[in-house]
């Protein structure tokens, strides 16, 4: 059978996670038939929702946080009752990813490599004067850690769930088009205490149902989870002459009606007008979520508050929308989800991620028609990608975001996690904190961004860590031919052939070209 | 990000001694053999990876032959930084001072010309034979350290190995129960590591070079420092290393038996004389012999220290002020418990026809042969258990008499 591992790395790196280590085979089964190796994974349908224990719908996670916050509320009024003279207490701050540069690199590139050596006794750190059985009993003592409050064990465990899936799928081809479109349609955790409980339910409710499926059910479900209404402040939105505008005096908020037609629909210069904007956001007014006193529904569902509508028709794009309540926006989003604008749109921003930093005008024309011909199907549009020549043929230039470097190198080693704080302080420190993009346009996507020189220098610190804590056990050229096969360049092999120890090999391997290009 | 709360497990030697039925004690000696002379030895095995030059270490200056093949990286004992005699024929590399003070005390010896029975200069496979004690790469996942301790008697103290650093080295890989240790701050990405990236990446990568480099420049100017990446760093480490387990050692309850790993030693090109690289590195290992030293206290007496390294390094000095791996080198011993004040070596000479390969120093003693009179002078192993158990068909690397006190 003819091999072709170039195409293999393509099939695996720039579609995919990166190939396991361990006995998988997927390097060999991705150069038997590169194609159909990233295609097989869109067969599987069942591969594309996440369901694990411990993971829970929206409602109740807001109904969570609605409890936790009123738990701190009630302790702070018993401890100023208790010592009126005190200065009230700040409720807890949330994590904002603005001070990753407050971590030590050390604490997490131990932990991220402690961690990636999974439940492996004898790979521990412990403080100084202390000492651990390096044996399979469980330790005598073992402090309790501090307790994590509601938020934060529901971030931990989205996130592991999350990374789990990344490190076990087999290509990997559609947990990366999670990650695209959850980026494309991002949230950020650091909005506050309701994103970060929301950030993975808000992945796992409107994204992946719908990777598959239609780019209108995806908007849809996207503008109206309660995740981006309180990210983008949609749940402040006042018709101005609807009863709650005028009992309270307030108004609009175009906050999400601009970035749903700047970011996740037509893009910058795709034919809208400040007045698109207004209008659109009048359209839109009343798309909230239930609070906790639970008046318009079951805290933290999405609702329509017709209270809150803007009345009357509004003209959006040269279109009238007659008065229909709710079915005034979900007819104006069916319509943006179909305009040439969006089309080409989401067309450049696919083959910018997947294939090229300056995507070929070619591939990029032919996805846009095959958006338009199918309405929008994006199982069709990931389908035209891997079978255009132009993905095969392309340089693997792009430069792997943090995410893919620390997924890829989970897989690489064979190790599943147990636990995502190495993945996260990691994330933290090489820029791309998980689910917590600086602004409503998402992490970047040009190499640029990612081959920056205090970046690299951080994967280097990361790399070593991980390489101290995981090369004695590895053979660096057996997991050479796992990543890379007869496609790994002569000096990358004399590199890892040459390094003074398995540790120094690893992290080489992990910082060679062929595992930070896709 | 702050919810991500670091859930180590830590467990103080009290809960390692109370620890419960599942962790065994074992004994570092047979009772009457303690109760005899009231010893009470502790063993500490520190692996070189990456090839130490032995020559460049322990130069032989009454060599004819050397001065020439060691060209600009020989040791000599006149000039501006003179090596430090050992005796009529050796000389210490200057930055050793500490190792000298002991040699000089009688308690610190070389062996010269040693190698395992490994001669294919590869590190990896070089390491896996030097840790597993095995004559061949790649053929069990435990270390002649690990069977050793599991040939001592059980007793009623915890002596388990000690594992110092981030993993466990395979020497001390095994059945036998080990306890592991490492400084909280593990090091950033050393020197070495980072350059040989940089190299990769100047010939595949442009783009990655000129980012990682920019990268490295910026912490440099950083640390107000532009002559390596945090040299000060790596030395304190490898002290922190030796302090801390020694601390660890010097107690009562604590472990007799520990081994560690220092890298670096790989040094193809720029290695340097008696200023350098090279010396850089050999003043680390100077400072960590230091501070077991000080650290063991009063133990100390009853200690030895062994130094390793997977093999050595070519003879001639190669086109880039450097030596390419080898065969031949030295191994060190220093301690209270060492019989010292010794190069020993039954010396191959230097001669083009000498060398082994024509290029290494010829090994003409096996570095289990010291091994073994180590395990031997310190806890009593017999000739078997070391022939079968510990280094398995090894009968005819007998072990080196008198290297204990």
């Amino acid at each position: 059978m003819a091999r072709d591992s170039q195409a293999a790395l393509v099939a695996l790196n720039r579609f995919g996670f990166g190939a396991r280590g361990g006995a998988s085979g997927d390097l060999i089964n991705a150069a038997s038939d590169p194609r159909g190796f990233v295609k097989a994974e869109l067969a599987r349908r069942n591969g594309v929702l996440l369901e694990a224990p411990g993971l829970q719908s929206t409602p109740q996670l807001g109904q969570a946080v609605f409890a936790y916050q009123d738990q701190v509320k009630q302790a702070r009024e018993a401890a100023k009752a208790a010592a009126p003279t005190e200065a009230p207490q700040q409720a807890p701050a949330d994590q904002k990813p603005g001070l990753r540069r407050n971590l030590s690199l050390n604490t997490v590139a131990t932990e991220i490599a402690g961690q990636m050596a999974d439940a492996k006794p004898a790979d521990t750190t412990a403080k100084p004067d202390t000492m651990q059985p390096n044996a399979a009993a469980p330790p005598a003592a073992k402090p309790a850690p501090q307790p994590l409050n509601v938020i934060q064990k529901t971030f931990r465990t989205e996130a592991l769930a999350r990374l789990q899936r990344a490190t076990l799928v087999e290509c990997g081809f559609i947990e990366r088009l999670v990650v695209f479109w959850s980026n494309h349609f991002c949230i950020s955790a650091s909005k506050g205490e309701l994103a970060r409980i929301w950030a993975g339910a808000f992945e796992r409710e409107a994204i992946r149902p719908h990777v598959l499926g239609r780019f209108a059910d995806m908007l849809k479900a996207v503008e109206q989870h309660p995740a981006m209404l309180f990210f983008l402040d949609n749940q402040q939105s006042l018709g101005p002459d609807s009863r709650a505008g005028q009992n309270r005096k307030r108004g609009l908020n175009e906050n999400l009606a601009r970035e749903i037609m700047e970011l996740h629909t037509l893009g910058v210069g795709g034919g809208y007008t400040q007045g698109d904007v207004t209008s659109l956001a009048r359209i839109i007014t009343g798309w909230t979520f239930a609070g906790r006193q639970g008046q318009l529904g079951t805290p933290g569902s999405f609702v329509f508050n017709a209270n809150a509508h803007q009345p009357g028709p509004q003209m959006l794009l040269g279109k009238t929308y007659e008065p229909a309540g709710l079915a005034q926006g979900e007819a104006a989003l069916a319509d943006i989800a179909r305009h040439p604008s969006t089309a080409n749109f989401i067309a450049t921003k696919l083959v910018r991620h997947f294939v090229a930093d300056d995507p070929p005008p070619a591939l990029v024309a032919r996805l846009r028609d095959v958006f338009v011909r199918t309405d929008g199907d994006l199982k069709a549009l990931a389908t035209a990608l891997v079978d255009s020549d132009e993905a095969w043929k392309a340089p693997l230039t792009k430069m792997r975001s943090p995410y893919d470097f620390l997924v890829a190198s989970g897989r690489l080693l064979a190790r599943v996690p147990e636990d995502p704080g190495a993945y996260l302080n990691s994330l933290n420190l090489l820029g791309q904190p998980l689910w917590s993009p600086s602004g409503p346009n998402g992490f970047p996507d040009t190499s640029a961004a990612w081959a920056a020189p205090e970046g690299m220098k951080l994967r280097l610190d990361i790399a070593a860590q991980m390489g101290a804590r995981l090369g004695n056990n590895i053979d660096p050229l057996d997991l050479l031919e796992f990543a890379a096969a007869d496609a790994a360049s002569i000096e990358t092999r004399k590199t890892i052939e040459r390094a003074e120890s398995r540790q120094q090999a690893l992290a080489l391997l992990l910082m060679s070209p062929e595992m930070q290009r896709r | 990000m702050i919810d991500c709360v670091e859930n180590r497990l830590l467990t103080s030697r009290r809960g390692l001694l109370l620890g419960g039925a599942s962790f065994a004690a074992w004994a570092y000696l047979p009772k009457f053999a303690r109760a005899a002379d009231g010893r009470d030895p502790r063993l500490v095995v520190v692996i070189l990876r990456g090839a130490l030059d032995g020559l460049s270490t322990v130069a032989p200056v009454g060599d004819p032959d050397y001065a020439g093949l060691h060209g600009s990286i020989a040791l000599a004992v006149d000039g501006a930084h003179p090596a430090l005699k050992l005796d009529s024929f050796f000389a210490l590399h200057p930055a050793m001072p500490e190792f000298a003070r002991m040699y000089r005390d009688g308690h610190a010896a070389v062996i010269h010309a040693v190698a395992t029975p490994y001669r294919d200069r590869s590190h990896f496979d070089g390491q896996d034979v030097l840790e597993s004690g095995y004559a061949g790469p790649g053929r069990v996942q435990s270390g002649w350290l690990n069977r050793a301790l599991e040939t001592l008697p059980r007793g009623e103290r915890v002596s388990s190995g000690l594992a110092v650093g981030p993993t466990t080295p395979l020497v001390l890989r095994g059945n036998a129960p080990t306890v592991g240790w490492a400084p909280v701050a593990l090091p950033q990405a050393d020197d070495d590591t980072a350059m040989r990236l940089v190299d990769l990446y100047r010939h595949r990568d442009p783009a990655l070079a000129a980012a990682l480099s920019q990268g490295l420049q910026l912490e440099k100017a950083a640390n107000g420092d532009d002559m390596k990446r945090k040299p000060g760093n790596q030395l304190a480490q490898m002290r922190q290393v030796a302090r801390g387990a020694a601390k660890l050692m010097a107690a009562d309850d604590g472990p007799r038996i520990a081994a560690l790993a220092f890298d670096g030693w790989d040094t193809h090109a720029n290695e340097g004389g008696p200023v350098g690289r090279l010396a850089f590195l050999l003043g680390g290992l100077d400072g960590a012999f230091a501070e077991f030293e000080s650290g063991l206290g009063d133990r100390w007496r009853d200690t030895v220290v062994l130094v390793a390294t997977e093999f050595g390094r070519t003879a001639r000095v190669n086109g880039t002020d450097g030596t390419d791996h080898g065969t031949g080198t030295i191994a060190l011993l220093a301690g209270g418990a060492v019989k010292g004040g010794r190069v020993i070596s039954d010396w191959p000479g230097l001669k083009p026809a000498n060398l082994y390969d024509g290029r290494d120093l010829k090994p003409t003693t096996d570095l289990r042969s010291v091994i073994k009179g180590a395990l031997q002078g310190q806890f009593g192993l017999s000739d078997r258990v070391l022939a079968e158990t510990v280094f398995p068909d090894s009968a005819a690397a007998k072990p080196m008499k008198g290297l204990v006190a």
